[in-house]
C-alpha cells in the first residue's frame, strides 16, 4: 500500500464531495435538525391528556373528585356532558382520549364507605397515551380514595389507620426522568449511522454506473488504497457530525457528561468505520445507486432507529427480535454513549462493547475487500 | 398518445423491475420491514428486570415482593444482599430497578408507623421508568391499605371494610392496549412515503444522470406523457406496497381492520399525490443520484418525526405543532389507524382528507410546473 495513491484517492474523493456542497450541506444538515427536533420538540412522554366528563351524580362529592382530574397536569378537561352518544363522537374523533363516567348514587357509597367504581373510558387506539393516561387516573382515584377511607373512619369514631407503607422512589442517572437526556446520547449514534448510510453507500456504485471505474481499474491503484481513500473523506465528515453533537448536547441542551468525553470519541471513531465499512460494502456489491439506497435505508438506518434501543427498548422485544438485535452493532454503540454520558462508567466496564465494535469494523472492511473486484464483467 | 404512454410505461417498468434485487426490494422488503416494525416498535412496558434487596426478611417484606413479581409488570432477576452487587446490576443494565426494605421494616408496620419502602429506578430510559414506578407505586399502595386495613380490624376487634373508589376502565378499539394495533398500520405511510419518494426522484435524476435524457427528449413523447410514465410505476408500487402491508398487519399480527377499503386506497391516492410530487420537485432541482437521495431523506426524516407515529404531536411544542399541519403524513396517519381499529367514515375523517387533497394539489401543480420548466 502505497501512502501517495491512497491520498491522491482521497484527494479526488474530497474533491467530489466538496465540489457537490448540495450533498454535503444535507450531510451536515439532516443531523442539525434531527438533533434540533429531537432536543426540543420529540418526546414520548405524554401530558394534558384530553378527558371529557359525564357526572350523573352532581354532588360536592362528585365534583371534588372531578376537581383532582381538572388540576393535574396530566388531563386537560375539555368538556362535560350528560349522554354516550357525545361521548362516543368525542373518542371517535380524538377530542377527548378518556372519558369519566361518576355514576348516580357516587356520593351516598362514599360517604357511607361501601365502595364505588367509577367508570373510565380510554380511546386505547393510541396505546402508548392510552397506557399513560390509564396510570394517571388511577393514581389520581387512589389519592382520592386515601382522602376517602381517612373521612369515613373518622366520622364513624373509629380510630384512624395508621401505619402503612410509603413508597420512596430514588431515581439514578437521569434523576428528573428527562426524555432528552435518555434520547440524545444515542441520538449520535444514529446521526452517524445516517451519514455512513447517504454518503459511502452510492461511492463505489456511482463509479460502476458512470463508467469512472474503468478509468480506475486502468490505474496502478490496488482495492485496499482505493477503498481506504474512499473511505478518509466520509470519515472526516462523520467526524465533524460527531463535534457538532457533542457540542449542540452540551451548549445548547446540557445533556450531563458524566463519562470522560475522550472515550466517547474512542467509542466513536471505532463505531465510524464499521458504519462506513458497511454503507462501503453496499454499495460495492450492488453496484447501482438506486438499489445501493434501497438496501443502505433496510440494512443500516432502520436498524439503527429501531432495533438499536435508541428509542424502543430492546427488553419488550420478542426473543428471535433479541436475538437480531445483536448483530446491531448500533445496539452497542448506543449502550456505550448512554453508559459514559448519563452513568459516567469507564473502560473497565465498557471494554467489551468496544471490542464488539472493532470486530464489527474489521469484518465489514475484509468482506469489502473481498467482494470487491477490480475487473470489468 | 396513447400509444406513447404505453411505450414509455412498458419501459419504465422494464427500468424498475428488470433487475431481480429491485424485484425483491420492492416486493419482499417491505413484508420484512412491516415485521421488524411490528415487533421492534413496541412501548408496551412489561417484565420490568428487577432485583429484590430484602433486609429485613420478614412475612410481610417478602409479601410486598411478591406481589411485585406477581404483578406480571416486573421480573424478578436475582435476590442481591449486599449494595456492591445491586449497584453492579445497575450499572451494567441488567436490572432496570431494586426493591429495597431496610431491616425494620416488619417492626415498623406492627408498631403501627409508616413503614418506608425503597424503589430504586434506572431512570436513563425516563420512558420505561415513569411507566415502572407507576406500577410500584399502584402495587405499594394496595398492599398498603389492606395492612391498614387489617391494623384497624384489630384495634376495633371486628372486621372492618372501608372502601374508597376504585377505577374501572375499558379500553376502546384495543382493549388491552396492544401497540402493535396502534403501529403496524401506521408502517404503511412510512414505507409508501419513503419508497415512491426515492424511487420517483432518482428515476429521473437517473437519466440525467446517464444522459439517456437526452434520448428521451428526442422522441415525440410530450412532457405530461414523460411525467405519467415516470409516476404510474411508482403509483403501482406504492398500492401494492399498501396491500402486502395490509396482509401482513392483519394474518401475522391479528391487527383488526375495521374501516372500509375504499377509504384505505382512496386515501391512498391522495397521499400518492403528495410523495410522488415531492419526488418530482426534488429531481427538478438535483443533478445527481446522491443529490436526489440526500435530498429525500432531508424531507423524510422530519416529516417521519413530526407525523405522531411514535412522538405525540399534542406533546410538542405549540410551533411546531403548526408546522405539522403542512405534512401529508400526519393526516395520512390518522386516517390509516381509524380505518384500521376504529373503522371510522368518510363522516369523521373528511377533515383529514380533504387536507390530504389540499397539500396534494399544491405539490403537485408545483412539481409539474417546475418540471416542465427544467425539461424544455
Amino acid at each position: 500500500m502505497k501512502l501517495k495513491r491512497v491520498s491522491a484517492i482521497a484527494r479526488k474523493e474530497f474533491l467530489h464531495v466538496l465540489r457537490d456542497w448540495r450533498s454535503l450541506g444535507i450531510g451536515i444538515a439532516i443531523p442539525l435538525v434531527m438533533l434540533f427536533l429531537f432536543g426540543y420538540a420529540l418526546t414520548l412522554d405524554v401530558d394534558r391528556v384530553p378527558l371529557i366528563v359525564w357526572d350523573q351524580s352532581q354532588t360536592p362529592a362528585s365534583r371534588d373528585f372531578i376537581g383532582g382530574f381538572s388540576a393535574s397536569r396530566y388531563f386537560e378537561l375539555i368538556g362535560s356532558t350528560d349522554d354516550y352518544r357525545t361521548i362516543e363522537r368525542a373518542i371517535d374523533s380524538r377530542e377527548a382520549v378518556v372519558a369519566l363516567v361518576v355514576p348516580v348514587d357516587f356520593e351516598r357509597r362514599v360517604l357511607s364507605g361501601s365502595g364505588v367504581s367509577v367508570q373510565a373510558i380510554l380511546d386505547g387506539s393510541d396505546s402508548n397515551v392510552a397506557s399513560f393516561a390509564l396510570g394517571y387516573a388511577e393514581a389520581v382515584t387512589a389519592n382520592y380514595s386515601r382522602k376517602v377511607t381517612v373521612d369515613v373512619s373518622r366520622r364513624k369514631g373509629l380510630p384512624l389507620p395508621r401505619g402503612g407503607l410509603q413508597l420512596e422512589p430514588r431515581v439514578w442517572f437521569n434523576t428528573d426522568m428527562e426524555s432528552r437526556n435518555y434520547i440524545f446520547p444515542g441520538l449520535i449514534a444514529i446521526v452517524m449511522m445516517v451519514i455512513a448510510a447517504l454518503l459511502t453507500s452510492l461511492t463505489f456504485a456511482r463509479e460502476w454506473e458512470g463508467g469512472t471505474m474503468e478509468q480506475l481499474i486502468a490505474t496502478p491503484v490496488t482495492r485496499g488504497e482505493l477503498m481506504l481513500g474512499k473511505l478518509i473523506p466520509y470519515y472526516v465528515i462523520g467526524l465533524l457530525d460527531l463535534v457538532l453533537a457533542v457540542l449542540v448536547g452540551e451548549f445548547v441542551f446540557h445533556i450531563p457528561l458524566r463519562g470522560d468525553i475522550g472515550l466517547i470519541f474512542a467509542a466513536s471513531l471505532l463505531f465510524l468505520v464499521g458504519a462506513l465499512g458497511l454503507g462501503m460494502l453496499i454499495s460495492i456489491v450492488t453496484k447501482s445507486q438506486f438499489l445501493a439506497s434501497q438496501i443502505a435505508l433496510v440494512a443500516t438506518m432502520l436498524p439503527a432507529f429501531l432495533l438499536s434501543g435508541f428509542i424502543f427498548p430492546i427488553d419488550n422485544m420478542p426473543y428471535p427480535i433479541r436475538m437480531v438485535t445483536h448483530i446491531v452493532t448500533a445496539r452497542y454503540f448506543v449502550f456505550l454513549l448512554r453508559s459514559i454520558y448519563l452513568k459516567g462508567l469507564g473502560v473497565g466496564e465498557l471494554a467489551g462493547e468496544a471490542l464488539l465494535l472493532a470486530a464489527f469494523a474489521v469484518f465489514v472492511l475484509a468482506l469489502g475487500y473481498y467482494k470487491f473486484r477490480k475487473r470489468i464483467e | 398518445m396513447l400509444e406513447r404512454l404505453k411505450a414509455m410505461l412498458i419501459k419504465e417498468f422494464i427500468q424498475v423491475l428488470r433487475d431481480p434485487r429491485m424485484r425483491f426490494v420492492v416486493l419482499v422488503i417491505p413484508v420484512f420491514q412491516t415485521i421488524v416494525f411490528g415487533y421492534a416498535v413496541n412501548t408496551d412496558v412489561r417484565h420490568v428486570a428487577l432485583a429484590v434487596y430484602d433486609l429485613d426478611n420478614s412475612s410481610q417484606s417478602r409479601e410486598l415482593a411478591d406481589r411485585f413479581v406477581k404483578s406480571g409488570y416486573f421480573d424478578l432477576y436475582e435476590h442481591v444482599h449486599d449494595e456492591a452487587r445491586a449497584r453492579e446490576l445497575i450499572d451494567r443494565g441488567e436490572v432496570k430497578a431494586i426493591l429495597r426494605m431496610n431491616h425494620s421494616f416488619g417492626e415498623k408496620l406492627a408498631g403501627g408507623s409508616l413503614a418506608p419502602v425503597q424503589f430504586i429506578l434506572d431512570g436513563t430510559d425516563s420512558n420505561t421508568a415513569g411507566i415502572a414506578l407507576n406500577y410500584a407505586a399502584r402495587i405499594v399502595a394496595g398492599y398498603g391499605t389492606q395492612l391498614q386495613m387489617e391494623s384497624l380490624s384489630r384495634a376495633a376487634g371486628r372486621p372492618i371494610a372501608i372502601n374508597g373508589v376504585e377505577l374501572s376502565s375499558r379500553a376502546w378499539f384495543n382493549e388491552n392496549l396492544e401497540s402493535k394495533n396502534f403501529f403496524v398500520p401506521a408502517v404503511i405511510t412510512n414505507i409508501v412515503y419513503i419508497i415512491t419518494m426515492l424511487l420517483s426522484s432518482m428515476a429521473v435524476v437517473r437519466e440525467k444522470e446517464i444522459g439517456t435524457i437526452e434520448q428521451v427528449i428526442v422522441t415525440p413523447i410530450g412532457k405530461g406523457e414523460f411525467i405519467l410514465g415516470k409516476t404510474v410505476p411508482f403509483i403501482l408500487i406504492g398500492y401494492i406496497n399498501v396491500i402486502i402491508i395490509s396482509l401482513v398487519a392483519v394474518f401475522w399480527f391479528d391487527v383488526p381492520f375495521r374501516g372500509s377499503l375504499l377509504l384505505l386506497f382512496g386515501s391512498t391516492a391522495l397521499f400518492l399525490m403528495s410523495s410522488l410530487g415531492i419526488g418530482l420537485l426534488i429531481s427538478t432541482v438535483s443533478r445527481t443520484q446522491q443529490q436526489a437521495m440526500m435530498s429525500a431523506f432531508f424531507v423524510i426524516f422530519p416529516s417521519m418525526l413530526l407525523s405522531g407515529f411514535a412522538f405525540p404531536i399534542d406533546s410538542m411544542p405549540p410551533a411546531v405543532q403548526w408546522i405539522t399541519y403542512a405534512n401529508p403524513m400526519r393526516f395520512f396517519l390518522v386516517i390509516i389507524r381509524a380505518v384500521f381499529q376504529k373503522g371510522s367514515g368518510f363522516d369523521i375523517l373528511w377533515p383529514q382528507l380533504l387536507a390530504l387533497l389540499i397539500i396534494g394539489v399544491t405539490i403537485l401543480s408545483c412539481a409539474i410546473m417546475r418540471f416542465k420548466k427544467t425539461l424544455a
